[in-house]
């Protein structure tokens, strides 16, 4: 124990093995997070996305903290909720005319998204008739038309064909906040209210509205290109990615160590058989393996995992450390070993294979992002998990979607950010740990 | 040959004792380089045969395929005319008449057992045989053709990088060994993290960065569209679009190549017979080349050798985000195609270039480095 102190002790004065220490605690935190705030099935039925899940989430959303950028002040989404008796009813010889009031204030320097009204009506046999008026600060009225009502509407303000040509080929989002008055389109602040008279035919009808004014940012990560917010990709990739490195990498470093060491003990046909097999998985194409098992078989991610392992298992790896396990062979301590009586597995795991670890450590820290990155590279070649929120798999979807071209760099950035800082985190107290263990130079 | 015993004349290991060859150095050679051949050639034909078990997945493809005929079958009949107002058995019946043939054409009616040993032969003889989804860019359907066309492009990306970074990495660790610990050497060591980042990685920021931001270099591709007609500005567009993807792969393992090299040189410049030698007063350029350079050669060839293979497959994944038209791609869509003898025939060259390259090293090994006894044990 007091030999893993010192070596903790010298690791500490690495100032990049502290800070890749950080990373890797920081994401490790990260992880228990997110497998406690949001449970495995939830994430996966989220991420889907289906029907009304991500409805009042905005499109291609930047993340909410660019509006820290000192003169940024894009819109956050909006949502007024109508409440059921918010407005007064009039009873007219058996049709109610109810008025719905929707106020909200909108102090934002550019204009939203989109505007989106979303109704529930209950009726038995005739629609509910709605007449929708829009008040703008400097008391503009607006007419947004007349409609019907089914028992679920949603209204897209800003598809409305017609509204674009009143607004002389502004898009509606635009038009309804603008200030007539400047010249450029510039945003009207100020208190907005939507108006909805409803006319409703039967004693037990009634209906909700919810106005959604969807904003320009989002979220700690904004959203993408179907309202996802990509934060809860971003959140379940980090355990997702830590627990594939780790595995993999732990999975097909020690079998390899052990049988390197198994074949070097008993030498002769043993280590003639492995060395071959070496030398054939080494000619073995691995990524068009597991692109072939990733079309043909499966993509689920575990699958893809015990592919890696099994490819990794017999690694050219073996070479090297059979080189070192060559030398240890011959060492006095083992001879000793021999002599009181060890059996050959003793040998193996108690003496031969912990004499490795110092080249096996670093080793073993630097292989798990490569495995992280191999991930996301699947992902990009559109193999990844089908149902699992990973960071290759936001990359890959943003490439899908042509976010590059189209400008929406966020949803590119983000997944990228979290894999350079995994890779960082880890590459630095793999480098720092192979100059202490491993230290090839006197004065290093 | 003068190259190669002077490179033996010079190389005295830090070490290793000076050894005297022995007569009997030429059999021992001759039988090692026998037994190595035979021992490389089986691992090609087992690592071939595994490739197409697993191209195939055990004959799991070919029902893939026989499906796939039979919905081209059921589609051409449809659409046949002539064939409309025949009864619904009969129009059954030319069906399977048409599956069958194809299926005959295709050999897919032996067994799986014997017709994987002909893929096997026929792939180690190099007749690679027909494409059975993908074709090349001027239509023809030869795996051989189809893969040449492909070649020059990898070679073009994958060399120019390769060349640039061999060299210019072997060139600058040279120049930090030399300023060992001063402040651009300090820099390259705090940068080495950046390798563990993949080339592709890279290329996406510099997409999004070049291409995507600034506008002035292309999103991917080989040549604009439609390609230039004259042979000067066809050269100028393909040089335009291989700056960021040979940046990335650059930038992808830069420092840590330089990083190993340093290392490496470091290690043999710390030799007393370096130490003598500048006391003796000779320059460092001389020192370099006569006492650094000269040691470290078998391990230079080496590498340089073993990376000349990397050269040849290419990237898959560098090669999808720039949209180069590559082996690697060419690779990734025979897989998505389950066109199994462009799979099997990309794989079966690659094999035999590996082989043959370490078979190469091994000898070249044993001719420049005199502390390699070859045919016996070796510790190393």
């Amino acid at each position: 124990m007091s030999w893993l102190r010192q070596q903790f002790k010298q690791l500490l004065r690495h100032p990049s093995a502290v800070a890749g220490l950080v990373v890797i605690g920081g994401l490790l935190c990260l992880a228990i997070y997110a497998v406690l705030a949001i449970p495995y099935s939830e994430a996966i039925r989220l991420w889907r996305g289906g029907e009304g899940i991500w409805d009042d989430s905005p499109r291609n959303a930047l993340p909410a903290w660019v509006n820290f950028w000192p003169g940024v002040n894009l819109p956050e989404t909006i949502i007024v909720n109508a409440g059921s008796a918010a407005g007064k009813s009039e009873d007219t010889g058996g049709v109610k005319a109810v008025k719905v009031a929707l106020p909200f204030d909108y102090q934002y320097d550019d204009f939203p998204s989109e505007v989106t009204i979303f109704f529930e009506a209950k009726f038995d046999q005739r629609r509910p008739q709605v007449s929708l008026l829009w008040l703008t600060p400097d008391n503009r009225e607006i007419a947004l038309g007349e409609r019907g009502l089914s028992a679920r509407e949603r209204y897209s303000v800003s598809l409305d064909q017609r509204l674009t040509a009143r607004f002389g080929g502004q898009t509606p989002e635009v038009g309804l906040f603008a200030d007539p008055a400047a010249g450029e389109a510039t945003v009207l602040k100020g208190r907005y209210e939507l108006v909805a008279n409803v006319l409703l035919f039967e004693e037990a009808s009634d209906i909700d509205a919810k106005l959604v004014v969807y904003g320009k940012v989002s979220g700690v990560a904004g959203t993408d290109d179907r309202r996802r917010d990509l934060w809860l990709a971003l959140l379940w990739g980090t355990p997702v990615a830590l627990a594939f490195g780790l595995l993999a990498a732990a999975g097909s470093i020690f079998t390899t160590l052990i049988i390197a060491a198994i074949g070097v003990w008993y030498g002769r046909w043993v280590d003639a058989v492995i060395q071959r097999i070496t030398e054939l998985n080494a000619i073995l194409p691995a990524l068009p393996i597991l692109i072939l098992i990733g079309t043909f078989y499966s993509r689920s991610i575990w699958v893809m995992l015990g592919v890696i392992i099994l490819l990794g298992i017999f690694s050219l790896g073996i070479k090297s450390y059979r080189a070192i396990f060559l030398q240890v062979r011959d060492l006095p301590y083992i001879e000793a070993a021999r002599a009181y009586g060890a059996g050959n597995r003793r040998i193996i795991f108690r003496y031969m294979v912990p004499r490795i670890v110092p080249v096996l450590v670093p080793q073993f820290v630097l292989l798990i992002p490569s495995l992280v990155f191999l991930e996301a590279a699947l992902a990009i070649l559109g193999l990844g998990d089908p149902v699992l929120p990973t960071w290759g798999k936001v990359l890959n979807d943003a490439f899908q979607s042509g976010a590059l071209y189209k400008g929406y760099y966020h949803t590119v950035l983000m997944p990228a950010f979290f894999l350079m800082l995994t890779g960082f985190g880890f590459a630095m107290l793999g480098y720092a740990l192979d100059r202490i263990f491993n230290p090839r130079l006197r004065t290093e | 040959m003068s190259f190669v015993s002077g490179v033996i004349s010079g190389a005295e290991g830090p070490s290793g004792g000076r050894r005297r060859a022995v007569p009997s150095t030429l059999t021992r050679v001759a039988k090692y380089t026998g037994y190595r051949a035979v021992a490389l050639l089986l691992t090609v034909v087992v690592g071939v045969y595994l490739t197409i078990l697993i191209a195939n997945m055990g004959g799991y493809v070919d029902q893939i395929r026989i499906a796939q005929i039979r919905e081209a079958a059921g589609g051409r009949v449809a659409a046949d005319r002539q064939l409309q107002g025949l009864p619904i058995s009969e129009i059954r019946n030319r069906i399977d008449q048409y599956v069958e043939l194809e299926v005959k054409r295709l050999r897919l009616d032996r067994p799986f057992a014997l017709r994987s040993l002909t893929y096997l032969t026929d792939a180690l003889s190099l007749s690679l045989g027909r494409a059975e989804n993908l074709t090349s860019d001027s239509g023809s359907r030869q795996v051989r053709q189809i893969l040449l066309e492909r070649l020059p492009a990898t070679l073009l990306l994958f060399a120019t990088s390769y060349l640039l970074l061999f060299f210019g990495t072997i060139f600058v660790a040279l120049f930090l060994s030399r300023r060992y610990g001063s402040f651009l050497d300090r820099a390259v060591v705090a940068l080495v993290p950046t390798s563990v980042a993949p080339s592709w990685f890279y290329g996406v920021f510099l997409i999004l960065i070049f291409a995507a931001m600034l506008k002035v270099l292309p999103f991917g591709g080989m040549v604009t569209s439609p390609p230039p007609q004259s042979a000067l500005e066809y050269g100028l567009s393909v040089l335009k679009h291989m700056i960021l993807p040979v940046a990335a792969i650059t930038i992808g393992s830069v420092f840590a190549t330089i990083y190993s090299w340093r290392t490496f040189f470091l290690i043999y410049s710390a030799e007393d017979y370096v130490e003598m030698a500048k006391a003796k007063g000779l320059s460092s350029s001389t020192i370099e080349r006569r006492y650094i350079l000269r040691p470290t050669l078998p391990t230079i060839i080496t590498t340089f050798s073993l990376g000349l293979i990397g050269i040849w497959t290419g990237s898959i994944i560098l090669e999808t985000v720039f949209n180069w038209p590559g082996l690697g791609r060419l690779l990734f869509q025979a897989v998505s195609a389950f066109d199994t003898p462009v799979v099997i025939g990309a794989e079966v060259i690659y094999a035999y270039l590996l082989a043959f390259t370490v078979f190469l090293l091994d000898i070249v090994y044993a001719l420049v480095d005199p502390r390699v006894k070859v045919g016996e044990e070796r510790k190393q």
